[in-house]
């Protein structure tokens, strides 16, 4: 079973729908026996840094998802791939998760053509960087849909893919151990995306 | 780098689409199901879901479209017609809509935009605009393009962005139905104005006038209807030859 973590930040019925449009078993759930027994957990996300992670403390699953994430795959989509970072600075400075080395910064301050619109919403082509198992279905450059304006910065070697916005390398995907992260989203992002989340489910 | 976005859009009354559908091959031309399905196969960047129903039957007739399709298609879903309050906001994105198209709800009550985008985020609320030149002025319509509001519409694009919508809709009544083109006056001047992403509506007839479209830097999207549902312009064949002549486009890569 595939459990969803349900902190109340955004709207989960398409990440429900198109792993059960995979096929897997999925449970979207609070409950921390449930994170226990599931055999992978996945971090949703969409709204503001420090408001969800405020809101994921308010669960007390925090210290529930440090350590499954020691010995099961997890992974964070758009704004719950930004909590895995070291810290975010959306609205001040707030801490992450730590899973991931790596920072949470604003996109429109590092991009030089002012021109570019933020937030970076549309189709994005994802270069893979680094190869992995997430990517067993995944051809290099397909399109994945984004919609952010921070990004995570100095990831270091667990970037796994990026994409190109002015002259930001959009950090798009990254792995850390048994931790996944995709700044995109896999579920709004056509077949790519559901073979992403396929790879990820099989992991 | 990112893609232009092509984006049909369907109207919807009473559980079918309405607009000269014209299809072949489809179980049921005017199902909204299946039609979205064709789209999704065909390339569709997103898909605009109107509903443009009066009654109350018709709109949980439209919910249970929506859920239908929101279930099986996973690209992003925009919907609109009649979104008047936060509650229809909820009601419609638990039904699977990734976005929240407001129009005359947002002239009515000028603070659903911040509301919107307050509660569930900029990049949720497409301001959805029907645009007239009235007196050598961009003037905004209300009520389907039926009624004046004497509201000069760049204005009150410039407020709606500032107010939180995450996107502009222009659909240019003065092209709208001619089929000779996109109104590119009319979105550049809305482009000089604004600084979140444009989706331009109205008057597309043939290739050519995207391929005219996207040679203007400050749209993001094309949205057409009846061009499609006719099938007078394939989606997929659209987005090749766009992409011949260069525009960023998303294509679909099916491995073997």
């Amino acid at each position: 079973m595939i459990a969803i973590v349900d902190y109340g930040v955004g709207n989960l019925f398409s990440l429900s729908s198109s792993l059960r449009a995979l096929g897997m078993e999925t449970e979207v759930t609070r409950d921390a026996g449930r994170l226990r027994s599931a055999g992978k957990i996945i971090l949703p996300g969409v709204g503001a840094f420090g408001d969800a992670r405020e809101k994921l403390d308010g669960t007390g699953l925090v210290p529930i998802l440090r350590e499954e994430a020691a010995r099961k795959p997890l992974l964070g989509i758009c704004l719950g791939m930004q909590l895995l970072f070291d810290r975010g600075f959306e609205y001040g400075e707030h801490p992450g998760l730590g899973l991931v080395p790596g920072q949470v910064v604003s996109l429109r301050e590092d991009l030089e053509d002012r021109t570019l619109k933020v937030p970076h919403m549309g189709w994005n082509s994802l270069d893979i960087v680094r190869d992995d198992p997430l990517f067993k279905y995944f051809r290099d450059g397909e399109y994945v849909y984004y919609v952010h304006s921070f990004y995570a910065r100095d990831c270091g070697a667990s970037t796994l893919g990026v994409s190109r916005y002015g002259n930001v390398a959009v950090t798009g995907a990254v792995r850390n151990g048994n931790v996944w992260g995709a700044q995109f989203h896999p579920e709004k992002s056509g077949d790519a995306g559901l073979r992403l989340l396929r790879a990820f489910a099989e992991l | 780098m990112l893609a232009r976005r092509i984006i049909p859009c369907l109207d919807v009354r009473d559980g079918r689409v309405v607009k000269g559908t014209n299809f072949q091959g489809l179980r049921d031309m005017a199902d909204p199901v299946d039609l979205a399905k064709f789209y999704n196969e065909s390339g569709a960047d997103e898909l605009v879901f109107y509903d443009i129903t009066a009654s109350a039957e018709g709109r949980s007739l439209f919910t249970d479209i929506l859920r239908r399709v929101a279930g099986e298609i996973f690209i992003p879903l925009t919907v609109g017609g009649g979104i008047r309050t936060l509650e229809d906001f909820d009601r419609v994105l638990k039904c699977g809509a990734d976005k929240v198209s407001v129009n005359s709800g947002a002239i009515a009550d000028p603070g659903l935009i911040a509301a919107g985008a307050r509660k569930y985020g900029d990049q949720c609320v497409v301001l959805s605009m029907d645009v007239k030149r009235v007196d050598g002025q961009f003037r905004l319509f209300a009520k389907g393009g039926r009624e004046d509001t004497g509201i000069d519409a760049m204005e009150w694009a410039v407020r709606g962005a500032a107010a939180g919508a995450g996107e502009i809709v222009l659909n240019s009544i003065d092209t709208d139905g001619v089929k000779q083109g996109f109104d590119l006056e009319m979105l550049d001047e809305l482009a000089g104005r604004v600084s979140v992403p444009i989706i331009a509506s109205g008057g597309a007839g043939r290739m050519e006038d995207f391929a005219e479209l996207f040679t203007h830097p400050g749209v993001d999207a094309g949205l057409a209807a009846s061009i499609f549902h006719t099938r007078q312009v394939e989606i997929s064949a659209l987005k090749a030859y766009l992409k011949e002549l260069g525009v960023p486009m998303r294509t679909q890569v099916r491995p073997s």
